[in-house]
């Protein structure tokens, strides 16, 4: 169902990976997709999935729960999967009729999904572990340098924070609405695709109104608590840097000494 | 028409922290033509009770039977039972996309696959049923006001002539001659069109001079199941579960405790008018 996509969820219970700095988070979720980008062998993924792994075991979410979010992008696995099978030259592996399956096209369509499918999991995992504000406070900090450029920060943090909050709220509504609309008999699963596209409709634009009258009642009640943007704005909690964020910093350095060594070496 | 409920369970996403049981072995049963009240704090299980109804949601445990036969059994006619077991939503205008009234209430007959003369008879009188002019037919209904939508909402809904109507909250968030409007439609459905009526409040004063029955939950559970009168002879126990009885019944008893030799099972101002003038002998 609509609720199993799990994108900007929040998972509450307590580990390391919960307590941690968002900081620390991002640095090292950014760091790792880097990462999965540059390996190109075998031997590079190994290291990936260990990583991820183990991140996996510390962070104390069921792991059932993380690999939800990955239904949701099915189509597009299987899409690429397929497009990267076909459709890359080299060497011969199969043939029949007019198509032609090759050794790279199987080896790239494998790299492809696992670099995907890793991809997803290591960033919901960084959104499973870290609550809206918190990570958006962690943004906020880290490009905090930005502001010289006169880029808008704490409006763009600000921005993010709203809309990972309304993620779950809106998939909330919908699931209600397509309840509503089934209630009155309407059939979302059979008929031609184009029956399908318009059968959303009556999803859809509830959807939206409910969407615009709920941001509109958010500037409401933000500007009746005089909010006027980032400028002296202090913070509840600010963020600082512990031990444990040292330690984990520490770790991430190792990580990305290991990925450069098999980056170089195999 | 009859509808049991039989030892149903629902737990919303089991063996993750967000579990949370919702219903809690409940069992009753529903015979055509009755006027039934469902009520409960917020939280305690209404909406996701009805949404079983007409099995729009699954029991986790147990069996709901719509005329003798389990409806969550292989092959049964889910899209009719959705047309029989008509499910007003909590805001139903929230639901309305049409580019004007008739065309939105024409979309659940419209669904049943009927002739588009029937459809539009339906809609026609189902529009009529619940009082809309003639002449916002053809508005947006993006136009009318709170309670109108409310209106054309429910018209969606009873336009598919289903033999039991369940209303979710029809009256949150209206003003009070809104409300009195929308409990009127109900008594005249239930009386006239001999509809199987459920309301779902959690208002006992709006219940109270209409409906036959009542059912309480508490806590994923049903906890009363009788008659209206008889419920409301329970102030402690409702009291305690954070639901009140009607206003009246709760003056009514107050006099008693202070002295005053008066009946306190009676739920309407009516009646609590004659009965604290016959103890002052007037
Ligand atoms: N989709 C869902 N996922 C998880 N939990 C849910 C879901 N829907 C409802 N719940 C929980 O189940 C319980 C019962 O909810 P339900 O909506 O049935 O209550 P209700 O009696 O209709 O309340 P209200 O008077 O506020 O409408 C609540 O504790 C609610 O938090
Ligand atoms: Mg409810």
């Amino acid at each position: 169902m609509i609720r199993d996509i799990t994108l900007g969820q929040y998972y509450p219970t307590d580990s390391v990976l919960h307590r941690l700095d968002p900081r620390v988070k991002l640095c090292g979720t950014l760091i790792y997709v880097i990462s999965l980008f540059l390996f190109q062998t075998f031997t590079g993924y190994i290291v990936a999935t260990v990583f991820l792994v183990s991140m996996i075991a510390l962070s104390h979410v069921p792991v059932k729960f993380i690999f939800r979010g990955l239904k949701a992008i099915l189509f597009i696995l299987v899409f690429t999967a397929v497009l990267n099978t076909f459709l890359t030259p080299g060497r011969e592996l199969v043939s029949f009729w007019k198509i032609t399956i090759t050794i790279e096209g199987v080896r790239l369509a494998a790299f492809m999904i696992l670099r995907l499918v890793y991809l997803i999991i290591g960033s919901s995992l960084m959104t499973l572990t870290t609550t809206p504000s918190n990570l958006t406070d962690g943004l906020e900090k880290s490009l905090g340098w930005l502001k010289v450029f006169r880029v808008p920060v704490h409006e763009i943090a600000m921005m993010m924070s709203i809309a990972l909050t309304f993620i779950p709220v809106l998939l909330e509504e919908t699931d209600r609405i397509i309840k509503a609309q089934q209630a009155r008999g309407a059939d979302f699963e059979s008929g031609n695709i184009i029956r399908r596209v318009k059968s959303l409709v009556p999803i859809l634009v509830p959807l939206f109104i409910s969407a615009f009258r709920r941001a509109n009642d958010l500037a409401i009640a933000m500007e009746s608590r005089c909010y006027h943007g980032g400028d002296g704005r202090t913070k509840m909690r600010p963020l600082a840097y512990g031990f444990r964020d040292i330690m984990a910093y520490v770790v991430l350095v190792l990580y990305l000494a290991v990925v450069i060594v098999v980056g170089i070496m195999f | 028409m009859s509808i049991i409920v039989n030892h149903v369970d629902h737990i919303y996403n089991p063996g993750t922290v967000f579990e949370k049981k919702a219903l809690n072995d409940v069992t009753f049963s529903v015979e055509n033509g009755e006027y039934i009240g469902l009520v409960g704090r917020t939280g305690s299980g209404k909406s996701t009770l009805v949404t079983h109804l007409n099995g729009l949601m699954k029991p986790t445990g147990g069996g709901i039977y719509y005329d003798g036969v389990d409806i969550s059994s292989d092959g049964y006619d889910i899209k009719a039972l959705r047309g029989k077991v008509g499910l007003v939503f909590q805001y139903p205008e929230h639901q309305l996309f049409e580019e004007d009234v008739f065309a939105d209430v024409c979309f659940g007959p419209k669904n049943l696959g009927l002739k588009e003369t029937e459809i539009e008879l339906r809609a026609y009188e189902a529009l009529k049923a619940v009082g809309i002019k003639d002449e916002q037919f053809y508005v947006s209904p993006f136009d009318l006001s709170g309670g109108e939508k409310r209106r054309v909402a429910i018209a969606g809904v009873l336009a598919m002539k289903p033999e039991v109507l369940v209303l979710d909250e029809p009256c949150a968030g209206l003003d009070p001659a809104g409300r009195e409007e929308i409990l009127a439609l109900a008594d005249h459905l239930h009386s006239s069109l001999n509809i199987t009526v459920i309301i779902v409040s959690h208002s006992m004063d709006d219940l109270a001079e209409h409906v036959e029955r009542i059912l309480v939950m508490n806590d994923g559970m049903l906890v009363m199941d009788a008659p209206t009168r008889v419920v409301f002879g329970h102030r402690a126990e409702l009291e305690a579960m954070g639901l009140a009885v009607p206003e009246v019944t709760a003056i009514l008893s107050d006099l008693k405790k202070a002295g005053l030799p008066v009946r306190d099972d009676l739920i309407t101002i009516e009646e609590a008018r004659s009965e604290i003038l016959r103890v002052f002998g007037k």
